[in-house]
């Protein structure tokens, strides 16, 4: 997993609530057994006018010069600003994986779906909760002022504003360590190995039908 | 000691390891695979050397990609080769990794993975099930701790047997009374999505019970604990009585003799205890649920069969309003419209919602000796899995749907989200026993309208929705 330490970055607002997985990367590009190659295909169905299928050239499909992440003051974002419920619906990791393959390494918004929520972490994707009047600030910040930027630091726990207003955001501690020191889950889970088969004898000794 | 939650039970009994910071891990009894989630998590495996912690754990099948039809012309019957590919590539991985069971493409028993589960007795009461697919809540309905991961997680519990997990808060929902004549299970958890809305349930693990949920079928308690994630919670559940370890009972995977003797009064206890807190309790009077259809874009927009499509114009909060009104334009709907004027041209009954046997019964009820309507264009059934396909048929479902013009399909999760063939077309307008109903979820520009069995099964022979208990 890629490190997040601080980030300073252009911010690209998606205004709308209840933005889903489906929305984030379409089912068609499920398909593929590989683990990159999404970032063109983030909010496909808005970003383009034809619909998209995996293995064509996405950068000669006609483009919904209106979706926002299209505008040209955008280009170029990594700090998404959403709404509520952002992330909700499916399990796939492939939203995650869209959104930082397109380039953004942080979210904003005043909740997300709890699934999309763990994946994110898990793929150095910083999910930041901010109330709905802070988020309602930024939004207003970033639709009056081109080339509006924030800074996040996730080992403070801060986003500030280009005006010096700073906002403390709250992290899982777990996952704040992970990310600042981009350690791989799996390899500290597996120090607790001696644990894990401890508790699978008694697991077992306890009910044995599920051993069976 | 201190009265437990059900959620509190299951959570105990598979804590291998606290950290001081509250972080668990969550030892997980059964882990279910399919093709979508789980390549990337193999190759993982494969890249950093390890091995499955257990391989016994794993039951896999492949769904979503699988065709409905030409099942004759065997794998090269699966039309996309992306698709192809990622069906032989789960052949492959459990080829090289191993699996208690694995159902093919092809094979007699496969299905939907959240139908085949139970329906093999591999998914059993105390259970900590996880699968990545976020309607692995299905399985709740016995008494199970079962939620989704994502291909990060699916790689970590097959390297570790373990979830890294934070305990969520704990929600009850209470349904209590008798449910009308014709209303059912998806009519309930329609209810309770609408009232909390696709939010209420995040952060919280949900326990469905109250007389109405005890009521239920193992089928329709599935049905309920299927959509959990659609109102924000990935797990929910129902407490464990006659009915989970009737079910249960002689299945292929479940426990036999002795151990059945052993198993069953440990089940038993997977009860909230009397007095046990709940951070959040949530009633609904049974009596007072109507059919429900669905509206927008997302499954708490929701109304009643007598109801009408809403206004933006009356919604003050204006990210509500706009949310609203994208929803009516996407599913090119006016407000006030009357539900029944509403005309669905295609019909979808299957998923892992409503594709069990008693699903197909309740549509069969409503479309026997009936022809569906001249306005739709398409209508299929989709059994959940290959032993719901044989049942039905034994039964002469298969001929009632398509005496009525429904066609038969081969299991799967098809239609619900289009990986497959059966994608729908822009402006499709569907009745659909599925999910999900965001845009583009049934195909690019197709409009979905979430229903029960028999309701879509009506929709169909009248040609817009109509109150199934009336029909």
């Amino acid at each position: 997993m890629e490190k997040f330490v601080k980030q300073e970055g252009l911010v690209a607002p998606m205004d709308r609530a209840n933005v889903d997985t489906d929305a984030i990367i379409p089912k068609q590009y499920l398909k593929s057994i590989k683990r990159t190659g999404y970032g063109p295909n983030l909010f496909d169905e808005w970003r383009y006018l034809d619909h998209g299928e995996p293995g064509m050239d996405h950068s000669k499909r006609p483009v919904n010069k209106d979706f926002v992440l299209n505008h040209p003051r955008y280009h170029g974002a990594t700090v998404l600003l959403a709404r509520e419920n952002f992330g909700c619906g499916s399990s796939r990791e492939h939203a995650p994986w869209a959104l930082l393959q397109h380039g953004f390494q942080a979210v904003i918004a005043p909740s997300f779906a709890d699934i999309f929520h763990n994946n994110s972490f898990k793929n150095g994707l910083l999910l930041i909760r901010l109330d709905v009047k802070t988020v309602d600030r930024l939004f207003e910040q970033v639709h009056s002022t081109e080339g509006y930027r924030l800074a996040v630091d996730l080992e403070q726990q801060t986003v500030t504003t280009p005006g010096g207003e700073s906002f403390k955001f709250d992290v899982d501690p777990f996952f704040k360590h992970c990310l600042l020191n981009g350690l791989d889950e799996i390899g500290l889970t597996l120090e607790h190995a001696d644990k894990i088969k401890a508790f699978e004898a008694r697991h077992q000794a306890a009910q044995p039908w599920l051993f069976s | 000691m201190t009265a437990r939650t059900l959620y509190d039970k299951l959570w105990d009994s598979h804590l291998v390891h606290v950290a001081r910071d509250g972080t668990a891990l969550l030892y997980i009894d059964r882990h279910l695979v399919h093709e979508v989630t789980s390549p990337q998590a193999y190759e993982g495996l494969k890249l950093a050397g390890r091995k499955p912690w257990r391989v016994e754990s794993v039951v896999a099948t492949a769904d979503h990609n699988t065709p409905t039809r030409n099942w004759e012309k065997g794998v090269a019957g699966i039309a996309d080769s992306v698709s192809r590919l990622q069906v032989e590539t789960l052949d492959q991985n459990i080829k090289a990794f191993g699996a208690k069971v694995y159902f093919p493409f092809l094979d007699k028993q496969q299905g939907i993975v959240h139908v085949i589960g139970p329906e093999q007795g591999a998914t059993l009461p105390g259970m900590t099930v996880v699968c990545g697919d976020s309607h692995t809540s299905t399985h709740g309905a016995f008494g199970c701790l079962a939620f989704g991961i994502g291909t990060s997680e699916v790689e970590h519990v097959l390297a570790t047997q373990c979830l890294v997990a934070k305990k969520t808060k704990a929600m009850r929902i209470d349904v209590e009374g008798a449910l009308g004549t014709g209303i059912t299970a998806k009519d309930i958890i329609l209810a309770i999505i609408g009232k909390i809305g696709s939010a209420g349930g995040t952060g919280y693990t949900l326990e469905f019970s109250g007389s109405a949920i005890r009521a239920l079928s193992m089928e329709g308690r599935m049905t309920v604990c299927n959509m959990s994630i659609e109102a924000g919670a990935r797990a929910g559940m129902v407490a464990v009585d006659d009915k989970t370890i009737e079910y249960v009972k002689g299945r292929p995977f479940a426990p036999m003799g002795a151990m059945w003797d052993k198993a069953v009064p440990y089940w038993r206890t997977l009860v909230s205890d009397p007095g046990a807190k709940f951070d959040k309790v949530v009633t609904l009077d049974a009596a007072a649920i109507q059919p429900q259809v669905s509206w927008g874009t997302n499954p708490q927009m929701v109304t009643t069969i007598d109801g009408k499509v809403p206004d933006p114009s009356e919604e003050k909060d204006p990210v509500k309003r706009e949310w609203m009104e994208r929803a009516l334009k996407y599913m090119d709907l006016r407000p006030n419209t009357p539900i029944t004027e509403i005309r669905p041209d295609k019909i979808f009954i299957g998923a892992c919602t409503n594709s069990r046997i008693e699903d197909l019964r309740a549509a069969a009820q409503v479309v026997k000796g009936r022809r569906i309507a001249p306005s739709v264009k398409l209508a299929i059934v989709v059994p959940g899995s290959g032993l719901v396909k044989v049942q039905a048929e034994q039964e002469g479902l298969d001929k009632v749907f398509a005496e009525a013009g429904f066609e038969w399909r081969q299991p799967g999760c098809s239609m619900c989200l289009g990986m497959n063939d059966d994608l729908a077309s822009p402006g499709d307008r569907i009745a659909s026993t599925s999910n999900r109903n965001f845009e583009g979820r049934q195909g690019p520009g197709a409009r979905t309208h979430l229903v029960s069995p028999a309701m879509a099964a009506a929709a169909g022979i009248a040609g817009h929705f109509v109150d199934v208990r009336s029909f």
